[in-house]
């Protein structure tokens, strides 16, 4: 007897994996769909190697009658298409998992876990429906069937996907989503093994997308119409959205021969009035500090997505870290004022991309999204975003013929115009420079462009994002977060139910909001979660208000933290 | 029109007296003012070094970059609005030494900019060093028993890569310079003109004299549109030819290939954008 969710859960964890090339992929998005269409509230999240074929990658679906969008190590049912199971997944099977695999294929490789194996002849029966590379298929059918999806919604998206391909193929993954079916009624629910969780509908309508999907979107929303970058993992989803709506949604996009040539074409556009974007990684940021120096000094706006990896240098290029927040606050050299947003949450990731090509255009900066593999790979289903408010501002002046592109004001903006709008001339440089853009060196006149340029802090400090409180308002406890552990801290904190505990997410990491400070003064303890092995962002709030966070729950595996882990460590430090 | 229109008022020169640089600055002038382009209709991109001084020595929008990167600043330019005439201007360390695969793959791309690269086959600005196209056994400070690597030959390798338009010219020469960049900004496509250029403080050997005596124009015969006679005249040397060795016409422009233009032609500083952008996309994720 299996009957889920599990006990003390209100969810079913379902963790599927495979071999690269084998189809997990057209397995979790099939299912992942169809779970949403049933009515079920859906999380999925991706962890890939490094290879284009073979390996083993895994798919956490966690599927609820409640939103769901956090990591959990739990895996109520493991589904592993092949053998070679690697030691993350092999590790999560406990005595409570259901394991559902085809012997032949997966042999005796768990045996030695605890869990409970239910043989299922996957890979016989997507044979009889055309090859072994139906394999997938058969088990969406089980699956399913499991969760009491009607099929006529994955036969939908399947025919809708594979028309393209041939009406055979179309009618093969049919007939294997069928075979599969029939596993589950005769192998699976005989055995006693039910899901019960109530489809709440909510979610039939919504939105099931990525944080990739999020930052695109926000991106064309806030105007982006030129995009130049190098593919790097886990950033190249950004490039790859653009690129495929190019044409119908009027965006410039290159790939660059590298980063250096990536961002000195995105300036280059926005010298001339694009609204411009990068994306990539920190070893791409790297590769472009010096371009991000050059906006310092020549204050063209322009977007930077950071989808963060662990590094030093190549690191390990699919996997997740919160470890380039250094790197966003303080590259390219000499003093370049900035913002830094590290969205927490799919629709946060929409409207801060939207608001970051504003706000570059507005200072004349450089903006940053910082983001991660995880919240890249990490689908859930949410409301339609709301664009109603959103207004793209462009900043923009007809040049005169006594034009000066750097005009000394007041709040050291200085209004921007483009070659070719009016009569003026429109000159920059990245040497010091006069106000009309050639190089100058006079001392008295560097001194007047530093305080020109580093006052448009001031007026960035004013946009500033606030930092998102949930918890008790009169907190003993406080756990501060930013970026993609927004979700996972929330949960992991509703788990650990601890008393006086709130919970200060931070969206935008530089600056930093002023009241900072005073969050933080009112906790008797403080804790940063961070995916890092350093806590850099607890250093950089020590260096903008001076509050040292002593306590630090750092994760640096390469492997999103999971729910679990984080509240056993709050609940260890706290109760 | 007359070319002093692309004079600028009150400028501190920084190049040596002879300098080749004023040569090529005179035929840039002279060029463009030939062509009735105004300077507000002119876009000058440069990097770093002596040459890549000359948009602060002149009329007309500029881009000062960094060492190396005015060819994919220019791109990017070019881009977001089609309708202004894009120069990039520097000298052989920025265009081939700092900027070589920035110089590669622009030329792939071919966007319609005309890069100017003063060849002088020397560094001035870092005080005499050698530069990516200075002779084998050319002595410096720092190249102290003489160049060991071979000369970057910037004509042959644009025409291998299929660079819609290649010359090269020699400053002394400013009528026929004037001609030839002419003729490159006319060329709807990339336009590379390599100028032979003297470096009077830092290299002895590649003097006035030298080059008078190295070079000479290319025979009437020459068919530019003949790539492989275009890669003979581009290997050939001491002596070298100057004059258009490759050019073809009518090939696909990068800007115009962008999804920006698919349907509209409107530059990009003035497009509005609103919410109804992504309305179809939001549906498609439900």
């Amino acid at each position: 007897m299996f009957r889920f969710p599990s006990k003390g859960n209100s969810d079913l964890s379902l963790v599927l994996c495979g071999a690269a090339g084998q189809g997990v992929q057209t397995l979790e998005e099939i299912l992942v769909d169809s779970f949403r269409k049933a009515g079920y509230h859906v999380f999925a999240s991706r962890e890939y190697m490094s290879r284009v074929r073979g390996g083993s990658n895994s798919t956490e679906i966690r599927v609820s009658s409640k939103r769901v969008r956090a990591l959990v190590d739990r895996m109520d049912i493991l589904l592993p298409l092949n053998g070679g199971i690697r030691a993350n997944i092999r590790e999560r099977v406990t005595p409570e998992t259901l394991i559902l695999g085809d012997a032949a294929e997966i042999k005796d490789e768990l045996a030695d876990r605890g869990g409970t194996f239910l043989n299922v002849p996957l890979m016989e029966k997507g044979r009889e429906a055309g090859g072994p590379v139906y394999t997938g298929i058969v088990a969406a059918g089980l699956l399913a069937g499991l969760l009491g999806v009607p099929p006529e919604i994955p036969e939908g998206l399947l025919k809708e996907r594979f028309i393209a391909k041939s009406e055979q193929v179309v009618k093969n993954n049919l007939s294997a989503f069928e075979k599969g079916m029939g596993l589950f009624r005769e192998l699976v629910a005989s055995k006693g093994v039910s899901v019960d969780i109530a489809k709440e509908n909510e979610a039939v309508g919504e939105m099931m997308m990525n944080g990739s999907d999020a930052v695109s979107l926000g991106a064309l929303a806030g105007g982006c119409d030129f995009m130049s970058s190098y593919p790097m993992s886990p950033a190249t989803g950004v490039l790859t959205y653009l690129a495929r709506h190019a044409r119908s949604h009027a965006v410039a996009v290159e790939q660059a021969e590298d980063e250096i040539a990536a961002i000195n074409m995105a300036l280059g556009a926005s010298y001339g009035g694009a609204r411009s974007m990068v994306s990539t990684s920190g070893g791409g940021l790297s590769l472009m500090g010096e371009g991000v120096s050059l906006t310092g000094i020549t204050e063209l706006p322009v977007v930077l997505h950071i989808g963060q990896r662990p590094g030093p240098a190549t690191g390990m290029a699919t996997r997740t870290e919160q470890g380039d927040l250094n790197l966003a606050v303080y590259c390219g050299h000499g003093d370049v004022p900035r913002a830094v947003f590290a969205p927490g949450s799919l629709e946060r990731a929409f409207r801060l991309t939207f608001d970051a090509f504003n706000l570059a255009d507005e200072f004349q900066v450089p903006v940053f999204i910082l983001t991660d593999q995880y919240f890249l790979n990490s689908f859930y289903n949410v409301p339609e975003f709301d664009t109603s408010g959103l207004k793209v501002q462009r900043f923009l002046v007809e040049s005169g013929e006594d034009y000066r592109r750097y005009e000394v004001t007041e709040s050291g903006v200085s209004p921007r115009s483009v070659p070719g709008f009016g009569k003026g001339i429109v000159g920059t440089d990245s040497h010091e420079h006069d106000e009309v853009g050639h190089v100058q060196e006079d001392f008295e006149l560097r001194r007047r462009m530093v305080d020109k340029r580093l006052r448009k802090r001031k007026g960035i400090l004013e946009r500033v994002i606030e930092p998102m409180m949930t918890g008790p308002k009169d907190y003993r406890n406080l756990v501060v977060t930013w970026g993609s552990l927004y979700h996972i801290v929330e949960e992991a904190l509703e788990k650990a139910d601890l008393e006086g505990t709130a919970h200060l997410h931070f969206d935008q990491v530089f600056p930093l909001h002023p009241d900072t400070r005073a969050y933080l003064d009112k906790a008797e303890k403080v804790i940063t979660v961070e995916g890092n092995a350093t806590g850099q962002f607890a250093d950089l709030v020590r260096k903008e208000t001076g509050f040292l966070i002593e306590e630090r729950v750092l994760w640096y595996s390469g492997l999103q933290v999971p729910v679990e882990t984080v509240a056993a460590k709050l609940l260890e430090l706290l109760r | 029109m007359d070319h002093r229109i692309y004079d600028l008022e009150g400028i501190d020169n920084q190049w040596c007296p002879g300098c080749g640089d004023f040569q090529i600055l005179e035929a840039l002038k002279k060029a463009l003012a030939g062509l009735e382009l105004p300077p507000e209709k002119v876009v000058l991109f440069s990097g770093i070094g002596q040459a890549a001084k000359t948009p602060h020595f002149m009329k007309g929008n500029f881009f000062n970059g960094l060492h190396g990167r005015s060819i994919s600043n220019a791109t990017g330019m070019k881009v977001a609005n089609r309708a202004l005439t894009v120069i990039a201007i520097g000298g052989d360390g920025d265009m081939y030494g700092e900027g070589g695969n920035h110089f590669v793959h622009t030329i792939r791309r071919n966007p319609d900019i005309t890069n100017i690269a003063h060849n002088n086959m020397v560094y001035g600005l870092t005080k005499g060093q050698a530069s990516p196209t200075s002779s084998v056994g050319f002595k410096t400070p720092v190249q102290v028993e003489g160049v060991f690597s071979e000369p970057f030959n910037p004509v042959a390798v644009a025409v291998a890569l299929g660079a819609s338009f290649v010359a090269r010219a020699y400053s002394t020469n400013i009528e026929q310079t004037v001609g030839i960049i002419k003729e490159a900004i006319l060329h709807k496509g990339y336009a590379l003109v390599d100028i032979f250029q003297p470096c009077v403080t830092f290299n002895k050997v590649n003097t006035y004299a030298w080059f008078k005596a190295n070079t000479f124009d290319l025979p009437g015969d020459h068919d530019p549109s003949d790539r492989m006679a275009a890669m003979e005249r581009a290997l050939e040397g001491p002596p070298y030819p100057l004059g258009v060795l490759y050019k073809v016409e009518g090939r696909p422009t990068f800007e115009d290939s962008m999804g920006c233009y698919h349907e509209d032609d409107t530059p990009l500083y003035r497009r509005v954008y609103g919410p109804e952008r992504i309305k179809d996309l939001l549906s498609s994720f439900r």
